[in-house]
């Protein structure tokens, strides 16, 4: 049953990836480049919209608190994230994306996922010197949400009610896709009105 | 050609939730490692092993948090390394659906192409090197694009907020210097 869904769901987000346009290192370097914003508009939308959803289903009991999966706060996130967003805008694929434009025939993302394959493996090799180092160290209490989520495995980190904040960010992530503009500075080149 | 902002945000939206409301929030990273055990494990069958417990591996990085990437390589066929797999078909069909991807855009995009020309060989070369910097520093947070950013800011996670900070922070100053003549 659960690899049917892994199929299912899978396939759905691969398919829904390639029609707004993540899998086209294009859109990914405009949007970074803060020149053509609509895929942000597009993630922002998600995200809110996923939000509203999991926690409103969560607070009538639709949606199970125990599927939450909040990963650990910790320094190496921040630097992780470093690299990955350098590695994103010079080559245009992120590793979801990236597999997606390889089967959508993008020989270029075949390299980026031999680079990944390798990369990886270099981080399970020097693993234990960044565990040793402290940076894999839990910092704001590791595994937290925002507010603590009634039923949730995991601590708040404030003392807020984890659903009605849940909500109200998915709400303010529906709002900022909908205020931000299709682009940001740039300007060489005007972009005709609508 | 791409689905307006809204509708495919909506259905995006909806795929992370019926992820959540079925089984878990999506991710996709670790399958990398996943598939490196694979291979290695095919190469030196002593890379993972069976335990009373479960599984163990002689890699520190396969066998922490009691095993469990190394159950994932000695077991393929589990949900997440699936729904990788699903992933590339689902993009497969929804490519072909709209008419397979132009010629032109097979080896290089059209960004690149606008700034640095038609060497195959200079794209090639950085989508290696940004593949390499992306999972490793995946790898490192713990979590990619997928399950830190989008999955994880769904759930008011505090590591996905500050995933997102770092990957912005350094992704938008580097797509600007890189894709200059696109701003």
């Amino acid at each position: 049953m659960e690899i049917l869904l892994a199929i299912v769901i899978g396939a759905a987000f691969g398919a829904v990836l390639d029609r707004i346009g993540a899998t086209n290192p294009t859109y990914i370097g405009r949007m970074l480049a803060l020149t053509n914003l609509n895929l942000m508009k597009t993630i922002l939308l998600a995200i809110g919209t996923g939000s509203v959803l999991m926690f409103g289903g969560q607070m009538i009991g639709l949606v199970d608190v125990g599927h939450m999966s909040v990963k650990a706060a910790y320094v190496g996130v921040f630097i992780g994230g470093l690299m990955l967003g350098a590695g994103w805008a010079a080559s245009g694929f992120c590793p979801g994306t990236g597999v997606c434009a390889a089967a959508s025939g993008r020989k270029d993302a075949l390299f980026f996922i031999a680079g990944g394959l390798l990369g990886a493996a270099a981080y399970m090799i020097t693993y234990p010197a960044w565990k040793a180092s402290g940076l894999l160290d839990d910092v704001m209490g590791g595994k937290t949400t925002l507010g603590a989520v009634p039923g949730a495995k995991f601590d708040g980190l404030t003392a807020m009610s984890g659903d009605i904040i849940g909500i109200l960010m998915g709400l303010a992530f529906i709002v900022v896709a909908f205020v931000l503009p299709e682009r940001i500075g740039g300007g060489g080149v005007a972009v005709p009105a609508e | 050609m791409t689905l307006d902002w809204k509708i495919g945000g909506v259905l995006l939206g909806g795929v992370f939730f019926l992820a959540v409301l079925l089984v878990k929030p999506i991710g996709v990273s670790t399958q990398f490692v996943i598939l490196n055990g694979i291979i290695g494990d095919v190469v030196n069958s002593e890379l993972v092993t069976k335990t009373d417990e479960g599984y163990t591996s002689t890699n520190a990085y396969l066998a922490k948090s009691g095993g469990k990437y190394a159950k994932s390589v000695a077991n393929p066929l589990n949900y997440s390394f699936i729904f990788v797999l699903a992933m590339m078909a689902g993009a497969f069909a929804s490519t072909q659906l709209r008419g397979g991807l132009e010629s032109s855009e097979r080896s290089i995009p059209e960004i690149w192409r606008n700034t640095y020309g038609n060497s195959q060989a200079k794209r090639y070369a950085v989508a290696f090197l940004g593949g390499f910097v992306v999972l490793y520093g995946a790898r490192l947070a713990g979590g990619c694009t997928s399950g830190h950013m989008m999955s994880g800011m769904m759930q008011t996670a505090v590591s996905g907020y500050l995933f997102a900070a770092g990957a912005f922070a350094a992704a938008v100053p580097v797509a600007l210097m890189m894709y200059r003549k696109e701003s």
